[in-house]
């Protein structure tokens, strides 16, 4: 299970660190051209980022390790092991940050009145954080773990995978500097700039083509259902990223552009893109996951191979349709909407099969949940995606939405799907992941795993709870009438009636955060290789399982 | 007879069959918004922004404000009673993007021009709770002590022309003067630049008349948003079709 280091061809290291040097010279002449400070700033990201690489081509080429093929397959598994303390590093701070802000709602003296500190920068550092930064390293790990073992194949390339994995992360952190110090597009989950989009326009073709390259060398005549949901999710973000960030720059060596769409059409877009963002990288891609750690944890097989085929096809079909459902009595044509709504209304009904896919799966090893904490978390990931892709269709009929739009209630169902389904469904695969990966016997602490579940879980409660109450009580208190026929609220007396919902809701977050720091300790013990003296209902031959991938 | 197994043994087919599912649905919803007369109404008084508001726009992207504030009026009553008009998707034809928003976590801002007076805007933005003690809005006072750095505003205009904004050759060339001269109702130009831009506010919007700030431009954009459209002359059945 050592992995062993084959030498990538000259050719492939000579012309990657050609294009290495090639781009620190551009990123040298953007630092010296620069427009403005933030360009001058990231264009010496890039120079560093191309020179570390340089070194590390260099290093690689002298490293006196040779190939151990001692493994049957020899996988790749260091850019995994990479993408598990990633995932777990952009975790924590992707929630801490959505606890500041959490918490400048309900005490704004904590935006400091500073540029760089105030609600309107931080957000998106928030939701760029948790999803791309996370939830897309995670995806990335999982993905190179499920598809090498799936095909039963080495990924493809030696250097590509490690190319994916930096230089997604450097998008990240492009990304992030830029909200902090003032760069964004203004468009919800596609606020990196230009320059950011094309960089990662480059990063996920390369990401395609190891994915692709690894399913053609593959040894098994089938392509494993989570692939294709991978595959699909891979694919559509660049379709959706490429379309929805189309802008002219004002000047090559500034941070600022100009979408090349406006008003209705460029709303619809922006939220074709925003739907879809939830619809293929929070939902395809984790499904992918399901599809994969779900049976392999329980032992058991898919519950139906029919219903996994029925549950691609057709979610993937209607989901692109669901994007006017959040633009319901804007200004975008009636048609549109309605359109919208039909999608997503139907869309219910293979969200609900690939759900029931998932749990069906566990029959026969229900008892798991009561033996396996990590089994435990998968599972009601797969209970809170079929609550938020129940309530998603509720809140796009749109007698409903004239009520829950542009209020909390919206934060609530995001944060359902996105901290009871995308971050447990997660931690399940991260905590899979950190024994096999580090070939630990098992990990450090399954107690642990079930203090993370039982603090998180309650904090997801008091979250989304909260979040129900403040964004109906909202939405009934904008449009009360008073016996006289006025108005009953000025919009302020709204505001103020949020406050006590912000506070709990803020508590709830700081439950979520202290979870994810316990599965952080564990984690870390774990690939110490620290083993935690405890009793565990685990059944014994689980135990045995785990690290005889 | 069909198999699946066919598609899961071939991943270019895969591949490619996943494109054409996932085209279907944007296709024949955005494409059409580009073509159907009936996607943007007819209206009078739309214009694209002066170099100042469109100064002010970029600050308020800067600083993220479309994270609470939407700039969309939906036809509902309590919302027509509360901020005006229903908002038309004319009103945001030179937005690029859009800034419609997602969330009110404070109020609408589509048709917040003319509300309130430059001063409560100065007051508010540098301590929201000054003048709304319930206000949950960070303090922005850093923006009445920035300049505003507008030297290259005709490179703003260019690039929006290229992306279908009707700036003219004359509106570029004289996008510096212009951003002078709606602070400085005395200055030279000011006919000029309202002959470009009608109904453009000219005034000192932040009580400095020594400093250009940030604070002049985003007060500026703030105070003619939503007040372009003549509604006297609108009429909402002739966009029936």
């Amino acid at each position: 299970m050592t992995e062993g280091k084959s030498y990538a061809a000259p050719g492939a290291v000579l012309g990657t660190g050609a294009l290495l040097v090639l781009g620190a010279v551009l990123g040298l002449f953007l630092m010296a051209g620069a427009a403005d400070p933030v360009m001058g700033f990231h264009g010496f990201l890039f120079v560093a980022f191309c020179t570390a690489g340089v070194f590390w081509l260099i290093a690689r080429h002298y490293s006196a390790e040779v190939s151990a093929p001692d493994a049957e397959f020899n996988y790749s598994d260091g850019v995994i092991r990479a993408g598990v303390i990633a995932s777990m590093f952009w975790g924590v701070v992707g929630f801490l940050v959505g606890l500041v802000i959490a918490l400048q709602l309900a005490f704004p003296a904590l935006n400091f009145d500073l540029p760089w500190t105030n609600f309107g920068r931080l957000r998106p550092l928030h939701t760029s954080a948790v999803i791309f930064a996370f939830g897309g390293n995670v995806l990335i790990a999982t993905s190179f773990h499920v598809v090498q073992r799936t095909c039963r194949a080495r990924l493809a390339g030696e250097i590509a995978p490690w190319f994916v994995f930096w230089g997604y992360n450097l998008f990240i952190v492009i990304a992030a500097t830029g909200y902090v110090l003032g760069v964004t597009q203004a468009k919800e989950y596609a606020e990196p700039e230009w320059y950011a989009d094309l960089w990662l326009t480059i990063v996920w073709v390369v990401y395609l083509l190891v994915f692709l390259g690894t399913l053609w060398k593959r040894k098994e005549p089938h392509i494993y259902v989570a692939n294709w949901f991978y595959l699909s999710f891979i694919v559509t973000i660049a379709l959706l990223h490429i379309i929805n960030n189309l802008a002219v720059p004002v000047s090559w060596t500034g941070t600022a552009s100009y979408s090349l769409f406006a008003g209705v059409q460029s709303a619809l877009t922006q939220w074709w893109y925003g739907h879809n963002a939830v619809g293929f990288f929070l939902t395809a891609g984790f499904l992918a996951i399901m599809y994969y750690y779900v049976p392999k944890r329980a032992e058991r097989p898919v519950y139906s191979y029919r219903l996994s085929i029925v549950h691609f096809w057709t979610l993937i079909f209607l989901y692109i349709w669901a994007g006017p459902h959040h633009l319901h009595y804007t200004a975008l044509p009636d048609w549109a909407q309605t359109l919208g709504m039909t999608f997503s209304i139907m869309l219910w009904m293979p969200s609900w099969g690939g759900m029931i896919n998932g749990l069906m799966t566990l029959s026969g090893a229900w008892d798991k949940l009561r033996t396996d904490p990590v089994m435990r978390m998968l599972v009601i990931s797969v209970a809170f995606y079929g609550m938020s892709t129940f309530e998603g269709p509720v809140m796009s009929i749109k007698a409903v939405n004239s009520l829950s739009h542009y209020t909390d209630w919206t934060i609530g169902h995001v944060h359902s799907g996105a901290l009871g389904w995308v971050g447990f469904v997660s931690f399940g695969a991260l905590y899979y992941l950190a024994p096999v990966m580090w070939n630990r016997q098992r990990l450090y602490s399954l107690r642990l795993v079930s203090l993370h579940f039982w603090i998180a879980t309650l904090g997801i409660l008091l979250y989304i709870t909260a979040m129900w109450v403040s964004g109906i009580l909202q939405g009934l208190m904008w449009r009360a009438y008073d016996t006289l026929g006025f108005l009953e609220y000025s919009f302020v007396e709204t505001v103020e009636a949020m406050h006590p919902f912000y506070v709990i809701r803020a508590a709830g977050g700081a439950l979520f955060v202290i979870g994810a720091l316990i599965m952080a300790y564990n984690i870390w013990r774990t690939i110490r290789g620290d083993l935690r003296e405890e009793v565990t209902a685990l059944p014994r031959q689980a135990v045995a399982a785990a690290p005889a991938e | 007879m069909f198999s699946h197994a066919v598609i899961e043994k071939n991943s270019i087919l895969l591949t490619v069959l996943t494109l054409i599912v996932v085209s279907i649905g944007g296709l024949v919803e955005i494409a059409p918004l580009f073509y159907l007369e009936s996607t943007i109404e007819k209206v009078q008084g739309m214009r694209p922004y002066s170099p100042l508001e469109l100064a002010g726009r970029k600050i308020y992207i800067r600083e993220g404000c479309y994270n609470c504030h939407s700039q969309m009026v939906r036809p509902m009553r309590d919302e027509v009673e509360r901020y005006g008009h229903y908002s038309l998707a004319a009103e945001s034809m030179y937005d690029h993007p859009f800034q419609w928003g997602s969330k009110r976590t404070g109020p609408d801002l589509a048709r917040v021009g003319g509300r309130y007076s430059d001063d409560w805007h100065v007051a508010h933005m540098i301590n929201p709770r000054a003048v709304v003690p319930e206000s949950v809005m960070p303090g922005y006072p850093f923006l009445a002590r920035t300049p505003l750095n507008f030297e290259n505003i005709a490179d703003d205009l260019r690039a929006n022309r290229t992306v279908g904004v009707p700036y003219s050759d004359e509106m570029i060339d004289a996008a510096l003067a212009d951003v002078r001269a709606q602070v400085n109702p005395d200055g030279d130009g000011v006919d000029e630049m309202l002959a470009r831009y009608p109904k453009a506010q000219v005034r000192d919007f932040d009580g400095n008349p020594g400093m250009i700030s940030e604070l002049d431009a985003m007060i500026a954009y703030l105070q003619m948003l939503g007040t372009l459209v003549d509604f006297e002359a609108y009429r909402a059945e002739e966009n029936y079709r």
